[in-house]
C-alpha cells in the first residue's frame, strides 16, 4: 500500500466536520505554525519539502512565496485556485467535499505564511454545491478561534471567502482568475507585471492550487525534511491523480510518486485495469493539454526505462516521446477509441474556451476544429494533416497567455504518434463514419517517433 | 414583472460585497449575477443586468461584457429544467455521444432547445470535473452522474412529477 498525506483521513465517518477533523488531529499543523514558526520559517519549510504547485506547471511552492512582493502598508492576498476546469481533472473538487477542513487548514498557514489577512477561493461556477460545504466548514473554524481576529492569540487576523466562478476554463489561469474576481471578463493578463507583485486589486498575490496548498499541512506536520523522503527525486510528496476513460476503477487515488505508470493503471490498489478485457492504446496522464502518448511509450520511455509516475519520468523525452503530469488528469483510451474523433473533442473545448484576446489562439483553435471535424467525417485530405501541424506551430509560443500552447500540444502530439490513424481516416472516409476508429496501436509496438 | 431583489436577498447581496475591499463592489459581479439568475426565471434579461449594475454602482455595459463571457449565464429564457451533458474527450470515452442522441430523441429537441411545454432545455457543455463518474450532466445545482438511458428515463419522470405537483 502507498502511503498517504492527504486522504489518509479521508474515510473517517464525519471528517468533513470540525470536531472530527480536530479529533483525528487536525488543525494541530496550524497550531505549530502559528504558535512556534515565523511566516519565514514556514515558507522555508515548504521550500525543503520540494513541493511543486500541483495545479499543472509544477512550479516550487516554496519559491514562487519567497517571490511575493511585501512593501509597507499595502495588503497582500492569497487566492485559491479551485477553478478546476481542465479535461480529466476532479481532484480538488475531491478534497473540497470530503475535507474541506484541511484545505482551510493549508490556507490559514499558507497566508499566516505569506503575511495575508485575506482569502479568497476562486471555485468554477459549475461546482455550486461545494461553496456550502466549504463555507460551513469556514463558519466553524471561526467559532472554534481558526479564523478571523487574533488567530489562537497570535494577533494574526484571517478572513476567507468563497468566489464562484462562472464557466471558463481560461479562469483557472492565474491572471485571468485575478480578472474574473475584479468582476470582469477573463482575459489573462500580459506578463510582467506577475501578480506576485501587482495582482488582485494590483497588490502582490499569490495564487496556489488547492492540492498544494492542501499538502502544506502534511508539511508543516511532518516537517519538509520528511515530506522529501515521499516520492522520488524532484517528485517530493504524494500527488492526487484523477483518473477517467476507459478503466475499470476510476476515481481519485493518492499516490506517492514512486509506483510505474503500469501499476497506476494494472493493478487492484489503482485503477484495476481495463474493462472488458480490452489492450491499451493511449492515455493522456495530466490533463488534456499535455501530449497523447501510445501505449508502448506511456509503458516505458524511449531509452526502454520504466515509465514511472513522477513529474522527471513522464516527461522523459520531451515532447518527441514524452508527455506531463500537468494537473493529473489521467486519461485511458482503450482499443476502441478513435484518436481524431478525441483529438476532435478536444480540439472543440480548446477553441470554445479561447478567451480571444489573441489572434493566433482565437483563429488557430477555430482552424484546428474545422480541419479535425472534416477529417473526422470523412472529408479530409492528406494535406489536411499538414496543414493541422502548421497551425499548431503557428499557435504555439505566439499567444499571451498558456492556452494557445495547450491547444497546440494535444494536435501535435496526435499527429506525431498517430498520423496513420489521420491518414487512414482520409483514405477510408466511408468506414471511418461506420466504425468510428482507426488503426489500433497495441498490437504492435510503434517505432519511436523521431523528433520533428 | 420589475426586477426588485426581497429583502433577503438584498442583504445576502450587501453581505457579498462586504467579501471585498471598500470600493471594490464590483468584484461582487458574477456572485450577484448568479443570484439574479436563480431569482428571476433562470435567465439573465436586459432588466435584470441593468437593475444589478444600479445595485453594484457599475456601468450596465460592465454587467453585460461580463454576462457574455461566462457560459453559465443564459441570456436568452430557458426551460424549467436545464439538462446540460459534458460532451468533452473523457466522458465522450464513455459515451456521452449517445446519452445526448438519446435525450434529444425522447424530449424531440435539438441541443440549444427547450421542449414546447417549457419544461427542458438541451445543452452541451465543456468539462464539469467529473470525468471518472462519467457520462454525467448538470442539472440546476447538482451532478447526475454515471448515466444511463434507463438513469436519464428516471430523471425525466422525476422532473415530469416535481414539475405537476
Ligand atoms: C488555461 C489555463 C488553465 C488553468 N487552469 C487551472 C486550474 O483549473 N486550476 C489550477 O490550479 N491551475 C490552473 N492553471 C495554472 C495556474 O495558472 C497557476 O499556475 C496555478 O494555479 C498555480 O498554482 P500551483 O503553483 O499551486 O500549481 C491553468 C493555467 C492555464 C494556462
Ligand atoms: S492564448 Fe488564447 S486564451 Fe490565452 S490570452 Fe490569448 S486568446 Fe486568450
Ligand atoms: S469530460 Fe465530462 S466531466 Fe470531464
Amino acid at each position: 500500500m502507498g502511503r498517504k498525506l492527504l486522504l489518509d483521513k479521508a474515510h473517517i465517518e464525519g471528517i468533513r466536520y470540525f470536531d472530527v477533523y480536530r479529533k483525528n488531529g487536525g488543525y494541530a499543523a496550524a497550531e505549530k505554525a502559528l504558535k512556534s514558526m515565523s511566516p519565514d520559517q514556514v515558507t522555508e519549510e515548504v521550500k525543503k519539502s520540494g513541493l511543486r504547485g500541483r495545479g499543472g506547471a509544477g512550479f516550487p511552492t516554496g519559491l514562487k512565496w519567497s517571490f511575493l512582493a511585501k512593501p509597507e502598508g499595502v495588503p497582500r492576498y492569497l487566492v485559491c485556485n479551485a477553478d478546476e476546469s481542465e479535461p480529466g481533472t476532479f481532484k480538488d473538487r475531491y478534497l473540497m467535499e470530503f475535507l474541506p477542513h484541511l484545505l482551510i487548514e493549508g490556507l490559514l498557514i499558507s497566508s499566516y505564511a505569506l503575511g495575508a489577512n485575506t482569502t479568497y477561493i476562486y471555485i468554477r461556477g459549475e461546482y455550486a454545491w461545494i461553496p456550502d460545504i466549504l463555507e460551513a466548514a469556514i463558519a466553524e473554524a471561526h467559532k472554534n478561534g481558526f479564523l478571523g481576529k487574533n488567530i489562537l492569540g497570535t494577533g494574526f487576523d484571517l478572513e476567507i471567502y468563497v468566489q464562484r466562478g462562472a464557466g471558463a476554463y481560461i479562469c483557472g489561469e492565474e491572471t485571468a482568475l485575478i480578472e474574473s474576481l475584479e468582476g470582469k471578463r477573463g482575459n489573462p493578463r500580459i506578463k510582467p507585471p506577475f501578480p506576485a507583485v501587482k495582482g488582485l486589486y494590483q497588490c502582490p498575490t499569490v495564487v496556489n492550487n488547492v492540492e498544494t496548498l492542501a499538502a502544506i499541512v502534511p508539511i508543516i506536520n511532518i516537517g519538509g525534511d520528511e515530506y522529501v523522503k515521499y516520492g522520488t527525486g524532484k517528485s517530493t510528496g504524494t500527488k492526487l491523480i484523477s483518473a477517467c476513460g476507459n478503466l475499470n476503477k476510476p476515481g481519485v487515488y493518492e499516490i506517492e510518486m514512486n509506483i510505474s505508470v503500469e501499476e497506476f493503471i494494472y493493478s487492484d490498489e489503482y485503477c484495476g485495469g481495463i474493462p472488458n478485457g480490452k489492450r491499451l492504446k493511449a492515455c493522456i496522464p495530466g490533463g488534456s493539454s499535455v501530449p497523447i502518448v501510445p501505449a508502448n511509450l506511456l509503458l516505458t520511455t524511449a531509452k526502454g526505462e520504466k515509465r514511472m509516475m513522477t513529474y522527471e519520468s513522464l516527461n522523459d523525452g520531451g515532447f518527441a516521446t514524452g508527455t506531463m503530469m500537468g494537473s493529473g488528469g489521467f486519461i485511458v483510451l482503450d482499443e476502441d477509441q478513435c484518436v481524431v474523433r478525441h483529438t476532435l473533442s478536444l480540439a472543440r473545448f480548446y477553441h470554445h474556451e479561447s478567451c480571444g484576446q489573441c489572434s493566433p489562439c482565437r483563429e488557430g483553435t477555430g482552424w484546428m476544429e474545422k480541419v479535425l471535424k472534416n477529417i473526422e467525417h470523412g472529408k479530409g485530405k492528406m494535406s489536411d494533416i499538414d496543414l493541422l501541424w502548421d497551425i499548431q506551430r503557428k499557435i504555439e509560443g505566439n499567444t499571451i497567455c498558456p492556452l494557445g500552447d495547450a491547444a497546440a500540444w494535444p494536435v501535435a502530439a496526435a499527429i506525431r504518434h498517430f498520423r496513420d490513424e489521420f491518414e487512414w481516416h482520409v483514405l477510408n472516409p466511408d468506414e471511418a463514419q461506420r466504425r468510428n476508429f482507426g488503426l489500433a496501436h497495441y498490437a504492435d509496438p510503434l517505432p519511436v517517433a523521431a523528433a520533428v | 414583472m420589475a426586477v426588485q431583489f426581497s429583502e433577503e436577498k438584498l442583504n445576502k447581496v450587501k453581505e457579498i460585497i462586504a467579501r471585498y475591499p471598500d470600493g471594490k463592489q464590483k468584484s461582487a459581479l458574477i456572485p450577484v449575477l448568479h443570484l439574479a439568475q436563480e431569482s428571476f426565471g433562470g435567465w439573465l434579461s436586459a432588466d435584470t443586468m441593468d437593475y444589478v449594475a444600479g445595485l453594484l454602482r457599475i456601468e450596465p455595459i460592465e454587467v453585460y461584457e461580463v454576462a457574455t463571457f461566462y457560459s453559465m449565464f443564459n441570456l436568452q429564457p430557458v426551460g424549467k429544467y436545464l439538462f446540460e451533458v459534458c460532451q468533452t474527450g473523457p466522458c465522450m470515452l464513455r459515451g456521452s455521444d449517445d446519452i445526448i442522441h438519446y435525450i434529444k430523441e425522447k424530449l424531440g429537441i435539438k441541443v440549444g432547445e427547450t421542449t414546447a411545454d417549457g419544461l427542458f432545455t438541451l445543452k452541451t457543455v465543456e468539462c464539469l470535473g467529473a470525468c471518472g463518474y462519467a457520462p454525467m450532466m448538470q442539472l440546476g445545482k447538482f451532478y447526475k452522474e454515471h448515466l444511463t438511458k434507463e438513469k436519464v428515463d428516471q430523471i425525466i419522470a422525476e422532473c415530469r412529477a416535481q414539475a405537476n405537483n
